[in-house]
This record gives structure tokens, C-alpha cells and sequence, in this order.
């Protein structure tokens, strides 16, 4: 894209009071971060974005004295600093408010806010009514009517995040650090938030803003930064920039780039069976998950599709039964499955291949066998005994069939590359013979040629007849990869592609959250507008 | 200047409902402990007439009084999220060394056994907090190492060391003021620093801190370390100081002493509402579930016919019955 040059808004002017020159961070030979520029103003909200992995907690933990950068440097008010810690950038006044919020729950709000510079009296000791009423003075200033003697852990989680803003305040911090304040807030709450965040800026200080959901962007911040892949993108007022450049931007795709047909190895879309594999209605999950539904056919491939914090993966994690929801329900081949029982789930033949396959799925000192084994020893075993020249069938049947490389089936899995991990984990799920599998960014963090293989396979498992749901951050895979895409917005589907609109320009148009008639798009994007214009627009199979 | 309104968990009526539950949750928290205690007293003081004679209510409380130190020092350390096992071995090793000492003058009966007392739990303190290693274990290594000092100390527990007739160490425990026994008198007044200490100074502040949320305490620029070290520091102290008084008391260095002592003083905090997982409780609290145990005691032996063996079943269960009861009223209160 084209507007990656600094424009001059109307906030955001003056020197910097925190910027970062040319940071660079690697962990374990990955850079996270590569000669970095981020400029914050005093009297801005300048908000930061990227997708996972871009690098945006790793610049957040370098500003806040977390990590200490490898390469470049960071400077406060215009001088260079070399923070040891959290509290050397505490002290010179940088606060921090993360998505969890980081007080006391047991202690009261005046304590939280006074925590380590309490007020004290002629004999040293904390006093406590003047600690009480500065809190309440506090409290005033910022308009929120709360009871500072009240324990924390009492207050809703937007009043504790309003808490950790006074406190930011009572050090007289001149930057705040706001890294997914809303994530786990009510739209009212969100609101009061903002109103605060506002305040502070008003009063000069600089506030840095990370969010997942895009609106909250334009409705409170000045400016910009983007990260994409630990690399500074743009930086640039908001108010010029329409949602579909901001998340072109971030995923680094341009809206008018052709997809380059073939970039997987996905074949053609597959034969669908007519009678619905899984049904998935009305999932719920608070804060998280408004109503989801979901529906697969047998053979088909469905994608889910959306920006980080969108919801995709504890989608699937509901279903699967490993997240508990708060509605809904789920039938597999018209039969109910019992609500948030993983057991349940599996019984019902649905699979899940989780996100994180160190963490969640292979046990790296087993054998290819023993790891494939897992998953079908209660069903082979007959009155506890297991039956190991079944098994041995098993695993070389599947071994085979999804050409899994090892030496042997006593091959440790550590030894094995993570393309063939991920198909062992996938072996074991197909042990189960499930009816629908779902798949959560299963080409992850595996090498190319891993990964049309894996491809390949998903690909196969569809033509004969197993139902999938795919998630994935990669554009060509969905679009390539599945007969449809659901696409979430903020825990709902917000639109749908079908074979009549499956494109990856659609599918980024879908991913911003344009709709028809939306005003984001102003003058500055109409080119990029136009070239889409001519298919339809997704809010035709939007979900409301 | 327009208000903005913040959501208390006290808005609607179901929340309300909820809060009011959890002030019922909190004040059985911190005086249920208090309630069963005084039906005790009521129960007893009906049941044997000379339960509230002036000998038997003293006798509770110079009883109590050694327990109680260790359980001053226990309730800090449990509020910073720790536990201190090694209170029991520091006590008896802290009598014997003031046993021993007083042959050589009170104040060495004094300094060498808080001395060595102090110093074990520096290094439990600096262990835990600069290693990082679990409380649990740490704490654990010094019961065995004071345990085996002691033993050392005294051939096996063959010798006893006697503190010498007339020596002014005696007084420290055997005398009274306005027929208030010093132990007592220093229990009351220990309890009332340590009370001011955990509220009123910003170390006070910082024990909370960690104990409620040590991820936080430290983010917000908090002595973690400093406090914890300090912490490990005051019970091992205060647990020798207790030795220091049943030296005193009993004018000898008893060697038996302190077994499992350490597990009633953390029975006797946990009563009195301060939570295991840190970061609440009272000090006055501990107290109470100190005198708790002991007038249970008390009320047992009363009772001829039963054996003195009753007295851990009983508390045993009694502590069982509190802890689930806060265990259920706080998960009703945070849910």
C-alpha cells in the first residue's frame, strides 16, 4: 500500500515523550522485533496493532522495562534510558495497564492506588484517612463515583481497570501503557474506560492503546502504528485511514493483489453430502462468543476465518467441548451432543486438532506409535488388556496413508520434523474415526514442503466424506482450502463467502469489517474500493 | 463537574443479593472463629464450675502464650502466600539455647538463642525469596536442621540444661503484674505491634500485597524479595522468643517441646480467617484461634473420662469445618 508516510494530525504533534529507535530482539535466533521506530506524543492515544506475532507485546514489554532490547534504544522525554525493570520505568513514568488487570483484589482501592507510597503520618505509619481521602480526591478529579475503601476484588472488572488508571494517575505518569484493556470488559464499562483514557490525554499524557477490536481504534485513538512480522509498517493519523487499509496493512496484503492461484496444494471444491455433518447454534460464551452458529456438511470444508481476537479458536474449543459456554448446542448427525464435555464431544465423533501442538497434543518422548496409540487405546483394549498387534496394524496403516516420516514406528516424535508431528496428531484424531474434525491452524510453524502435504491430506479427509472446519491466519489456505468461509467478528459471524464470492479480495474486505454503505471508506480508498466492486459485497451473506 | 458512572458489583438486585452474601461470607471469615470460640466458652463455663475460675482462665493463657508467638510470626508468613514449617524446631531449639545461655547471664539466654534463631531463618528467608525455592520445602529443611541442632546440643535430648535458681532470667515467665502473667502481658502487647505493623506500615502493605497478587506486588515496584526476607526473618524470631519463654517458664531447656507445634500454630491463623493462598486475614484473628485450641484443650482434660488424645481429633475436625466453611463462602463470594 501507499500511505506508509508519517502524516501530521492534529494530535500526536510535539517531541515525543517515549520513542523507540531502531529496536531489535530476538529470542533464541526469531527476531521479534527488527529495528523498530515507534514515537509516542504527549496529549495522544496512539494505538498499536498487528497480528500475532507481530511483535506488538514484545515492543510493549521492551517500553515498559520488561525485556531490554538487543539493538537500538528506547528514550524517555528525549533522553536514553536503560530500564532494568517494570519499576525503573514506573519510576520515571511509565505505567502499565494490562488485560489482566495487575492490582490487589484483596486490598481496597485506596490501598491499590497508594500501594508502596503510602501517605504517612508524624510516627512513619500509613495514614490511613489521608490515604482515603486523597484516593477520593482522586476519584473526584477522574469523575468516578466509587468507593475507595471498598476491596477491589468487589468492583466489576472495568471499575479495577478504572482503579489501575487512577493509580497511573497518583504517579503522575506522563506515558500509560494500555495493553487490551477492553478485552474483558462490558460495552459500558468500555465506555467509562474510554471516557477516563480521554481525560488523561486531555491533561498531556501519552497513552499507547492495543486492541483487538477495530472499532474501538477510531473511537478513541489519535494515531497508529502498525507491526507486521516484528517490522514497523505505517504510522499515520486514523481518522485518513479507512479498515480495510488498516488490516491490509496489517496482514500485509493488498487489496488489489491477485491471489496466486496455486499457492497451495488445495485441490477443487469437494463433493458435499446434502444432510448437515454438525450443526453448531447460537454457541454462547461471555465476553467472548455471541451466538455462533455453524453448519457442515459431510465432505465439505469450512473455513473460519478472522483477525486475532475474533474468536475462531474458542469457537472450535466450544464446540469441542473444552470451553465452557453459556449456551447453545451442537448436534452431529442429527443427535445432541452433551454440552461442554470434551468426552462428550469425542463421543460423538468430533475431533479437534488444537492450536498449540506442543502444549495440547504430542507427548515428544513417546514413539510415533505410542503417540498415535493414545487416542484408540480405550477403544482396542478389551477389559483393560491392549491388543498390540492391532495396534501395530493401526499405526502402520496410518503411517502409510498419511506418509508419515520416521525410521520406524518407535521413532521418538521429538526427532520427527513438525510437519510430520502435525500429521501423527492428526493420525491419532483419525484413529477416532471421527465424523467432523476440526483443525485450528493445523500448517502452522511447519516448512513449506510440510505444509502442502498437510494440505494435500486435509484435502483427501474431505473427499471421503469427513466434515472440516479449518482455521487459519493464511489467506491463500482458506480461500484455496475451503468450499466456505465464516467469517467472526469480535465472538459473531459476521458474513459468510460462498463458491459465488470466495476471494481473497473478499475475504480482506470481510476480515476489515466493511459492509455496503459503510462510511469508513472515504475518498482516499475508492481505488481500492473500485476494483473490488465488481463482486458482490459480503454483507450479502452476512449473519446479524 | 458530571459523574461517570462505575459498575460496583452492587447494581442490580441479583448482584446485590450477591453482595450482601458477601458480607455475610466475610464476617463469618473473620469472626467465625470469634463465634465458635465464645460458644465454647459458654458451653464450658456451664458444664465445670471451676472453668472460669481465675486459675484456669490463667492457666489457658500462659498455656496459650507460647503458641501464640509462633502463630504472630505464622500469620505473616501465610499472608505473603508461604507457610513455616520450621517454627516447632526453632522453638525448642530457641528454650534450649536460652536454657543453656541463662548459665551464662540473661542477656546471653537472650541474644544467642534469637541469634541463631534469627540467623536460620535469614537464610530460609533468602532461600525462598532470592532462590525462588517453594516455602514448603525450604521451610521444611530448617525443621530438620533445628531438630538436629538440637539434638546435637543436648546428646539426643539425654541432657537437660536447667536455667540456675535465682537467675533474673526466671522472672521473664514466672512473674506477673497486677497478677497478669508477663507472657500474657507480652503476647498482648507483640500482637498489638503486629498489628499496627501489617496496617499501618508500608511493609505491613507489602506482606498484603504479595500475598494477594505477588505478580502485581512486584510490577508495581514493591520490595517482594526485601519483604519476604523479612517475613521468614520475624517468625523464626518469634518462634525462638517463645522458646525463650517456656525456658523461662519451665527454668529448663526441654527438648521434647515444639513437635508438630508448627502445625498447630497454622492451624490456630487458619481459624482465625486468614487464608492459606495469602493476602487476608487479621492479626487478632490468630489470636483468637490460638485461644481456641487451647480452651479446647482445657475443656478436655476437664472432661476426666476422655483422653487427652481427643484434643487433636477434636480440633482436627473443628479446623476441617472452619476451612471448608471459607472455602465455600468464598468461592460464593467470588463467583
Amino acid at each position: 500500500m501507499t500511505a506508509t508516510t508519517t502524516t501530521t494530525p492534529a494530535r500526536g504533534t510535539g517531541d515525543p515523550v517515549l520513542e523507540t529507535v531502531g529496536v531489535t530482539k530476538t529470542f533464541g535466533g526469531v527476531h521479534a522485533l527488527r529495528g523498530v521506530d515507534f514515537q509516542l506524543a504527549p496529549g495522544e492515544i496512539h494505538a498499536l496493532v498487528g497480528e500475532n506475532g507481530a511483535g506488538k507485546s514484545t515492543l510493549i514489554k521492551v517500553l515498559t522495562g520488561v525485556y531490554t532490547p538487543d539493538a537500538g534504544e528506547v528514550r524517555y522525554a528525549g533522553e536514553t534510558r536503560h530500564f532494568r525493570g517494570p519499576s525503573d520505568a514506573q519510576d520515571v513514568g511509565i505505567s502499565t495497564i494490562y488485560q489482566e488487570v495487575n492490582l490487589v483484589p484483596l486490598l481496597s482501592v485506596a490501598r491499590n492506588i497508594f500501594l508502596g507510597r503510602e501517605p504517612r503520618n508524624r510516627f512513619g505509619l500509613i495514614d490511613v484517612r489521608s490515604m482515603n481521602q486523597q484516593a477520593r480526591e482522586l476519584m473526584r478529579e477522574l469523575t468516578i463515583d466509587l468507593d475507595v475503601t471498598k476491596e477491589l476484588g468487589r468492583l466489576g472488572l472495568g471499575a479495577q481497570q478504572m482503579v489501575a488508571l487512577a493509580r497511573a494517575m497518583s504517579v503522575e505518569s506522563r506515558v500509560v501503557i494500555m495493553d487490551e484493556p477492553t478485552s474483558s470488559l462490558e460495552a459500558k464499562e468500555v465506555t467509562t474506560l474510554f471516557t477516563v483514557a480521554r481525560r488523561l490525554r486531555d491533561r498531556g499524557v501519552g497513552l499507547v492503546f492495543v486492541s483487538h477490536r477495530l472499532d474501538e481504534l477510531w473511537e478513541l485513538c489519535d494515531r497508529v502504528t502498525i507491526l507486521r512480522d516484528g517490522r514497523w509498517v505505517h504510522t499515520g493519523s486514523l481518522a485518513e485511514m479507512s479498515r480495510l487499509e488498516l488490516v491490509s496493512s496489517m496482514l500485509g496484503r493488498d487489496v488489489e493483489e491477485v491471489a496466486s492461484e496455486g499457492a497451495t496444494e488445495f485441490g477443487e471444491s469437494h463433493r458435499r453430502g446434502e444432510e448437515p455433518a454438525m450443526v453448531v447454534s447460537g454457541i454462547e460464551v461471555r465476553n467472548r462468543l455471541h451466538g455462533i452458529d455453524l453448519t457442515v456438511r459431510p465432505g465439505e470444508v469450512v473455513g473460519l476465518a478472522g483477525l486475532l481476537g475474533s474468536g475462531r479458536s474458542e469457537t472450535v474449543k466450544a464446540i469441542y467441548g473444552a470451553m465452557h459456554t453459556d449456551g447453545g448446542e451442537v448436534t452431529v448427525s442429527g443427535k445432541k451432543v452433551r454440552p461442554n464435555s470434551v468426552r462428550g464431544a469425542l463421543r460423538a465423533g468430533i475431533a479437534l486438532l488444537s492450536e498449540d501442538r506442543k502444549a495440547e497434543g504430542i507427548i515428544p518422548d513417546l514413539s510415533v506409535r505410542d503417540n498415535i496409540a493414545l487416542a484408540v487405546l480405550p477403544r482396542m483394549s478389551r477389559g483393560g488388556v491392549v491388543s498390540e498387534s492391532k495396534i501395530d496394524a493401526l499405526v502402520e496403516t496410518f503411517m502409510r496413508r498419511l506418509q508419515i516420516k520416521a525410521s520406524s514406528p518407535q521413532q521418538k516424535v521429538r526427532e520427527l520434523s513438525g510437519g510430520n508431528q502435525q500429521k501423527v496428531l492428526i493420525a491419532r484424531w483419525l484413529c477416532t474415526e471421527p465424523t467432523v474434525f476440526l483443525l485450528d491452524e493445523p500448517t502452522r510453524g511447519i516448512d513449506v514442503g510440510a505444509k502442502s502435504e498437510v494440505q494435500a491430506l486435509i484435502d483427501e479427509l474431505a473427499q471421503q466424506g469427513l466434515a472440516v472446519v479449518l482455521i487459519s491466519s493464511e489467506m491463500d489456505e482458506l480461500v484455496e482450502g475451503a468450499d466456505r468461509i465464516v467469517v467472526l467478528h469480535d465472538g459473531s459471524a459476521r458474513s459468510e463467502l460462498d463458491s459465488s464470492n470466495l476471494s481473497s479480495s473478499e475475504l480482506l474486505r470481510a476480515l476489515a469489517g466493511d459492509r455496503a454503505g459503510d462510511d469508513t471508506t472515504d475518498s482516499a480508498t475508492d481505488s481500492a474500493t473500485d476494483s473490488a466492486t465488481d463482486s458482490a459485497t459480503p454483507s450479502e451473506g452476512e449473519a446479524s | 463537574m458530571s459523574t461517570t458512572e462505575v459498575d460496583p458489583a452492587t447494581t442490580n438486585s441479583p448482584e446485590a443479593a450477591m453482595a450482601s452474601r458477601a458480607r455475610f461470607a466475610a464476617l463469618v471469615q473473620r469472626q467465625g472463629a470469634f463465634a465458635i470460640f465464645v460458644l465454647v466458652m459458654v458451653v464450658a463455663s456451664f458444664s465445670f464450675d471451676s472453668f472460669l475460675s481465675r486459675g484456669n482462665l490463667t492457666g489457658i493463657a500462659v498455656q496459650a502464650s507460647f503458641l501464640a508467638m509462633l502463630a504472630l510470626g505464622m500469620t505473616f508468613v501465610i499472608m505473603t502466600g508461604g507457610i513455616d514449617l520450621s517454627v516447632g524446631s526453632v522453638f525448642a531449639l530457641g528454650g534450649v539455647l536460652a536454657a543453656w545461655g541463662s548459665q551464662h547471664g540473661t542477656l546471653v539466654a537472650f541474644a544467642l538463642p534469637l541469634g541463631v534463631c534469627g540467623f536460620i531463618g535469614l537464610v530460609q528467608g533468602l532461600v525462598i525469596a532470592r532462590g525462588g525455592l517453594p516455602p514448603f520445602i525450604v521451610t521444611l529443611a530448617g525443621l530438620l536442621f533445628a531438630r538436629g541442632l538440637l539434638l546435637l546440643l543436648t546428646d539426643e535430648g539425654a541432657k537437660t540444661y536447667k536455667v540456675p535458681a535465682g537467675s533474673a532470667f526466671r522472672k521473664l515467665a514466672q512473674n506477673d503484674l497486677l497478677g497478669i502473667p508477663y507472657p500474657v502481658l507480652l503476647v498482648v502487647l507483640f500482637f498489638a505491634i503486629g498489628a499496627l505493623v501489617l496496617h499501618r506500615t508500608s511493609y505491613g502493605a507489602s506482606v498484603l500485597a504479595i500475598g494477594g497478587q505477588e505478580d502485581a506486588a512486584e510490577l508495581m515496584g514493591l520490595p517482594v524479595a526485601r519483604t519476604k526476607v523479612l517475613t521468614y526473618v520475624a517468625s523464626a524470631l518469634l518462634a525462638g522468643f517463645g522458646g525463650i519463654m517456656i525456658a523461662s517458664y519451665t527454668s529448663s531447656g526441654v527438648t521434647i517441646l515444639g513437635v508438630g507445634l508448627e502445625l498447630e500454630a497454622i492451624a490456630a491463623v487458619v481459624l482465625g480467617g486468614t487464608l492459606l493462598t495469602g493476602g487476608a486475614g487479621t492479626i487478632l484473628g490468630s489470636l483468637i484461634g490460638v485461644l481456641l485450641l487451647q480452651v479446647i484443650k482445657n475443656v478436655i482434660n476437664q472432661v476426666g473420662s476422655l483422653d487427652s488424645d481427643w484434643q487433636a481429633v477434636v480440633s482436627g475436625t473443628i479446623l476441617l469445618g472452619v476451612v471448608t466453611l471459607q472455602r465455600w463462602l468464598t468461592r460464593a463470594e467470588r463467583t
